[in-house]
């Protein structure tokens, strides 16, 4: 059994056939996030010929949508045989892939639709992802993600020695392929100084070292493998999955320098047949520079504690040996919030061709790593072309 | 398992902190103390539990200093209490950035206000 943990997933049986963006960066007043999902969900089924009325499974989550699914079917007025809400932060869309293959393969839907929206930024992020009261963590007033990820961070380089230089590496890397992406929200470039110059947020982060607070969506179509061949684009097959809960708040996470990604990876790379070195292109989610920088270490391009000097080798940058959100990602591209989606859809296109300047030369095999809460819930999809069936 | 109609685990845990007290519960089952507290025990659903009040002495495990526009730096903490717990909190009495991973810590509660119940900080063992 390759993978025990979504074992009866069939490697490769599944794939994405459509892919799209909504508008990206800031919406107009009283834009609905449904707005936005449907803007998307439009352009992912042009993308591959496919209608509103093939989508027989839909797949929802979003901060300012509660009950996504039931909204969006009435929205666009479907009536969906197979539906799910999972919602666990950012990696919800991940998790919605491995939960579309399942229904896929198990005929529960023919066509599956996994869409997201939202308009933080036009209506403030604290409005669009209102938090929970915690008795046990609300009178500190950490400032939320951010403290989280900053504490984290804080400890690998107590531990590891990693520096606020190599931190903000991760930051000029996503900048500089931001540079080559015309959608991207940054345009002008990023300096290791102007990173650790910036407005301080949360030691050891920097405005620099956090996400874009941007309004955006997306949408993804998949289908199983027979059917894909047919439509329009190359199909893009789903070759592994892994999907783990760690914790919900950071005061349970029990080891602040060690992710759960560790695990959802393991799990993906056993059902793919494949190791770390396979990957041509990774699109980590990178909400604060430390997520890529830990993601590295735990999906296995480099050693516990040695993320710090990959980072700032270069490696990651246009040119390095392991491209890293070509995108641009959270930090220069897009970051609306729940940033999954938009993870998916860039190491998506890597292996369609689709990326211009940016495009990984021969691309056939890409990792896309959703994270979600506060390091909470860690979800790995690899994606293949047809030549690894 | 004890009736939630009497009392909530968060309810003990605030009477014990109104006695100036740090409680915590152990599960009997494994001898594993926990936190925050809980109706059952983590892992196993056990309500074998047992509430315990802490020394109040602890280590800096990991910490942040949040800049919040107009005011002054906040320190935000996790610290690991020597009875076997984590928990976050605030390491008061110093400088948010004098606030170093590994520095012992000792309780104390802080008041709260109207909105805020009481809730527990910590100040620096080797300052006092």
């Amino acid at each position: 059994m390759a993978n025990a943990n979504l074992a009866g997933l069939v490697r490769g049986s599944v794939a994405v056939v459509g892919a799209a963006e909504s508008d990206l960066g800031q919406v107009a007043p009283n834009t609905h996030p449904m707005d936005i999902m449907a803007q998307a969900t439009m352009r992912a089924l042009d993308d591959c010929g496919l209608t509103l009325k093939d989508v027989d499974g839909l797949f929802v989550a979003a901060t300012q949508v509660r009950m996504g699914p039931m909204a969006f079917a009435e929205y666009m007025r479907i009536k969906p045989r197979y539906f799910d809400g999972t919602i666990i932060g950012g990696s919800s869309f991940m998790t919605h892939v491995t939960h579309a293959h399942a229904a896929l393969q198990l005929g529960l839907c023919d066509v599956a639709l996994i869409t997201y929206g939202s308009t933080q930024r036009s209506v403030s992020r604290a409005a669009a992802s209102p938090r929970e009261y915690n008795y046990y963590e609300a009178p500190y007033r950490a400032f939320m993600p951010p403290s989280a990820y900053a504490m984290a961070a804080a400890r690998h380089m107590h531990q590891y020695g990693t520096t606020r230089e190599q931190l903000a590496a991760v930051a000029v890397a996503a900048r500089k392929w931001a540079l080559m992406n015309p959608k991207a929200w940054e345009k002008e470039p990023l300096t290791i100084e102007q990173v650790l110059n910036a407005r301080m947020v949360s030691y050891p982060f920097t405005v620099r070292d956090c996400c874009l607070v941007l309004d955006g969506g997306g949408a993804i179509v998949m289908t199983r493998a027979d059917r894909a061949k047919a439509l329009r684009k190359k199909p893009v097959y789903v070759l592994g999955e892994g999907e783990s809960l760690s914790h919900a708040n950071i005061s349970s996470m029990p080891d602040f320098t060690v992710s759960a990604a560790k695990e959802s990876g393991a799990q993906a790379y056993a059902m793919a047949k494949m190791r770390p070195s396979d990957m041509q292109m990774l699109s980590l989610y990178d909400a604060f520079t430390i997520t890529p920088l830990m993601f590295l270490e735990d999906l296995g391009f480099c050693k516990k504690g040695e993320g710090g000097p990959l980072v700032a080798s270069g490696a990651i940058e246009p040119g390095g040996k392991l491209p890293v959100n070509t995108s641009g990602g959270g930090l220069s591209y897009c970051h609306p919030g729940m940033y999954g989606l938009l993870v998916m859809i860039e190491a998506i296109r890597q292996i369609r061709g689709e990326c211009g300047q940016r495009q990984v030369k021969d691309c056939n095999v890409t990792l896309a790593q959703g994270n979600g809460g506060v390091f909470s819930s860690e979800c790995t999809v690899i994606f293949g072309s047809e030549a690894t069936l | 398992m004890s009736s939630l109609k009497e009392k909530s685990p968060l309810g003990v845990f605030l009477d014990h902190l109104a006695k100036g007290e740090l409680a915590y519960q152990v599960s009997l089952d494994d001898n594993k103390a926990f936190y925050y507290p809980r109706a059952v025990a983590p892992g196993t659903g056990s309500d074998n539990l047992e509430w315990r009040v802490s020394k109040g002495l602890g280590t800096v495990y990991t910490t942040t200093v949040v800049h919040y526009k107009g005011e002054p730096p906040l320190n935000v903490a996790m610290i690991d209490v020597d009875e076997g717990f984590r928990m976050m909190s605030r390491v008061e009495d110093i400088d948010p950035m004098q606030v170093k991973i590994g520095m012992r810590v000792k309780f104390r509660v802080h008041p709260g206000d109207a909105k805020q119940p009481p809730y527990p900080v910590f100040t620096p063992v080797e300052n006092k």
